[in-house]
């Protein structure tokens, strides 16, 4: 065999290793829906929607979990989605490049990559404790806010930075304020990819755990949140409150509570992909 | 550089200087891009500025309605005067000032909205609400750029669904649209197929009847065609400013000549 | 009228700039919540016994504050993570670069980010019912709560992360660098090795040293399958304790506000803070070097 034949070998069989690595993943994703389903889906119920959580665990539900999810999810999009995007606006519109912007850029990397139980952290001593929230809704919807806030202003930068220079000009050349131009022709041009960004930053905060155990967030609560001060819980913290438990029948219900939570989860990234695949095939400048 | 001064027909020397730049300096950060420029442009005429890539027409174009100011590294020194005022004089005037000098793009660039809502937009930013009025506007406005006829049956279509010769168009009613006296057109044609660029030709012969026009273009012959004068720039540097066909035919630049000629040549 | 408009004008750019100061704000919070406190704690335990002590028991009545137990176990659980996502990860960025069809590359690259899409607590989960199990079946000894079955997870959820900025390297090389390796016989294999690969390292590296910084970071899965016993070791079948799971098991007991139990997360979590903030900036510098190189 000469030395050509054999690297063509060599490289066909690096793309199936490639093929293999490339399903690996989907293989991974593929058993651990097929598990969750096998162990939950029989325990889905309107029962398990409506009932509070409990010492049995087939009397155990997740109407606290879920309620709890719902407030921290509408809260997190009135905190986090106003705060995200003006702070892009601001650094993509009116800032200009210079030591200032290079700063803000980097702090804004930085926060990105922080783990999120530090964001843990900093809710239990300034939330918390230093302005008295308590371990109530508001506290969590902002420590999660300012946890996806740099997630949403990278995204909406960019979807900022996609919409021609053209556009602006030609709207400052008619008189129009910076803001109008922003407010007007901007912001609509580069509102569906602004939008993927928010649902998937969202998605995120839905998903997030650690950082509202630091809060306190797993202690039992017997009762719906009403009010943004009122303690609570949310579907990931009942699930690992679930799977810490002992008894079989709690990790059934970790894994109804894990379909309901990839549910949402994999919906909100469905819409986001297909906002971002229609705006795509939409706009042509 | 004063001395240099639009050698004028006996009916332009009567009109009234509309647009005059005085020493004026332009550097990009370490970059000069206009050096000592001055010039007189009488009102409702047509004057074309010619000269090779990058020698600063754009950017002196761009002079007259401050949109130079938003790009990074913008400096400048001169004085631009618009009925013998300094533009630059006040920051405040920035949305006025726009709202007398209109800017039509080398790109057709509509907004990604409807034919009516394009050109309505220089209304509405200003507040005007009455649906009549805009109505009325729009149409007027369509009607100047000679695109009514082909668009009035659907306003409500999306603007980039125009070709290029009429989004062209469009652009220039939404100018049109605010009433500016004065009309900046930086290579309005350059992305328009002839017969298109006939249309925006006829227009601007049409248009300065009521308008001051700058248009800065490439093509010789449409500067030959469609101005009352010509400047000449080069290395941003003025180096010719008269009468067109002086120019054309009589430059009194060697530059001027071996441009000019280099191009017909 | 205008005037009001300006005015208006210069509120709306104020308000923006406040919602640009939150960004600011949250850093120095995070910095001044996580050292004020620790500075209380080393007042308590000295920063020598802090770093070579060998023993993390602030719980119990012996007390000792040695974090390097923790930090075994964070650095073992990540490395065996990397060990999982780097190999896979660049392959499947390599593939997909060079050799999937561009239709497969649009179909795929979503369902591979729904990957880093799933919350970690259903990762851990997995991690606990699943992957445990199953390697208890290849290795008879293996406890409930081990390094390696959280290690595996965690390196296929990061899978993402290595894939789709390895990706970004590899495409940001310019294709005369391509053809130039083709044009002299090379197949696309070599051409990946000899010339792909090293014109994308830096772009690597950064995505590597965020992957890295990413699973120190991770809490869920390690704070469900990896164990609580602070173990300095490095053997991936014992159990072990990572800084974040510490973290989270003083929340969930009851500790008293002030005491040095409490201090002890905020000495911790300013060492996972400095931790990843290092190693995120080296990444950042990487990015940079490719991006430079080639915009």
């Amino acid at each position: 065999m000469n030395r050509i034949t054999r690297s063509k070998i060599i490289d066909q069989l690096f793309k199936y290793f490639g093929i293999l690595c490339t399903s690996i993943g989907l293989i991974m994703l593929a058993a651990l829906l097929i598990n969750v389903f096998s162990d939950g889906f029989g325990r889905l119920s309107i029962d398990f929607f409506t009932a509070l959580p409990s010492r049995f665990p087939e009397k155990a539900g997740i109407l606290t979990a879920w309620t709890g999810t719902l407030w921290i999810f509408g809260l997190t999009i009135l905190i986090a989605i106003p705060l995200g995007v003006g702070a892009a606006i601001y650094l993509e519109e009116y800032t200009r490049k210079g030591f200032l912007s290079n700063v803000l850029e980097i702090n804004i990397a930085n926060l990105a990559g922080i783990p999120s139980i530090i964001y843990g952290i900093l809710g239990l001593t300034i939330f918390v404790r230093t302005l008295r929230l308590g371990e109530s809704v508001l506290s969590g919807a902002l420590i999660l806010s300012l946890l996806i806030m740099p997630i949403i202003v990278v995204s909406t930068r960019e979807a900022l930075r996609a919409v021609p220079k053209t556009i602006k000009e030609a709207s400052l050349a008619l008189g129009a304020s910076q803001w109008q131009t922003i407010w007007h022709q901007v912001l609509p041009a580069a509102f569906p990819n602004i939008l993927t960004g928010i649902i998937l930053a969202l998605s995120r905060a839905i998903g997030e755990t650690a950082p509202l155990i630091m809060i306190g967030a797993l202690t039992y609560v017997p009762f719906v949140a009403k009010s943004p001060l009122d303690e609570f819980t949310v579907l990931p913290i009942q699930i690992f409150n679930w799977i810490s438990r002992p008894q079989a029948g709690f990790a059934i219900n970790a894994a109804a509570g894990i379909i309901v939570l990839l549910g949402i989860v994999f919906v909100l990234n469905g819409i986001a992909v297909v906002i971002r695949q229609r705006a795509r095939n939409k706009i042509k400048w | 550089m004063t001395q240099i001064h639009s050698d004028t027909s006996q009916k332009e020397a009567q009109s009234k200087v509309k647009l005059s730049a005085r020493n004026i300096f332009v550097d990009y950060g370490a970059e000069h891009v206009l050096k000592d420029v001055s010039i007189d442009i009488p009102e409702k005429t047509v004057t074309a500025l010619i000269g090779p890539s990058g020698c600063g027409k754009s950017t002196f174009l761009r002079l007259f309605n401050r949109m130079n100011d938003h790009l990074e590294g913008f400096q400048r020194k001169g004085e631009i005067l618009i009925d013998g005022e300094d533009i630059y004089h006040d920051q405040k005037h920035l949305e006025e000032l726009r709202e007398t000098v209109g800017m039509v793009f080398q790109k057709p660039n509509p907004f990604p909205k409807s034919i009516y809502e394009n050109v309505a937009y220089g209304l509405r930013i200003r507040g005007v609400k009455d649906k009549k009025r805009l109505d009325q506007v729009v149409e007027e406005s369509l009607i100047k750029a000679a695109l009514f006829d082909e668009v009035k049956d659907h306003l409500k279509k999306n603007a980039l669904s125009l070709s290029g010769g009429q989004q062209q168009r469009l652009c220039l009613a939404r100018s049109l649209a605010v009433d500016p006296s004065i009309l900046l057109m930086d290579e309005p044609a350059s992305a328009l197929d002839p017969i298109s660029t006939a249309k925006i030709e006829e227009l601007v012969e049409e248009l300065k009847k009521k308008h001051t026009i700058l248009i800065v273009t490439h093509n010789l012959q449409q500067a030959r065609r469609v101005s009352d004068q010509t400047a000449f720039l080069y290395f941003g540097e003025l180096v010719e400013y008269g009468n067109t066909e002086q120019v054309f035919t009589q430059p009194k630049e060697e530059q001027t000549a071996h441009y000019i000629g280099g191009r017909f040549g | 009228m205008k005037q009001k408009t300006r005015l208006a004008e210069h509120v709306i750019k104020m308000i923006l700039f406040l919602c640009a100061l939150v960004t600011v704000l949250t850093t120095a919070g995070i910095i001044w919540v996580l050292f004020s406190e620790s500075i209380s704690f080393f007042q308590t335990v000295s920063l020598k016994e802090f770093l070579t002590d060998t023993e993390w028991t602030p719980l119990f009545t012996q007390k000792h504050f040695g974090i390097l137990p923790l930090v075994s176990g964070t650095l073992l659980t990540t490395f065996i993570a990397i060990l999982v996502a780097l190999p896979v990860g660049l392959t499947i960025a390599i593939y997909l670069n060079e050799y999937a069809s561009k239709r497969f590359r649009k179909v795929i690259k979503p369902v591979l980010e729904i990957l880093a899409a799933v919350p970690t607590v259903v990762y851990g989960f997995f991690a606990l019912v699943v992957m445990t199990p199953f390697l208890q079946k290849i290795i008879p000894d293996l406890p409930g709560f081990n390094a390696l079955s959280p290690g595996i997870i965690m390196g296929i959820m990061i899978i993402p992360f290595v894939s789709s900025l390895s990706e970004d390297a590899l495409f940001a090389v310019p294709q005369s660098l391509r053809d130039a390796s083709y044009g002299m016989g090379a197949t696309r294999l070599q051409t990946v090795f000899r010339v792909l690969l090293p014109a994308a390292s830096s772009g690597i590296v950064s995505a590597v040293i965020l992957a890295v910084s990413r699973a120190i970071g991770e809490t869920m899965i390690v704070a469900i399958a990896a164990g609580q016993q602070p173990n300095l070791t490095f053997n991936p079948l014992e159990s072990v304790e990572t800084i974040t799971t510490y973290i989270v098991q003083v929340s969930l007991g009851d500790v008293p506000h002030g005491s040095i139990e409490y201090q002890t997360i905020f000495a911790a979590g300013a060492m996972l803070f400095v931790l990843t903030l290092i190693l995120n900036n080296i990444s950042f510098q990487f990015n940079r070097r490719y991006r430079q190189k080639y915009e």
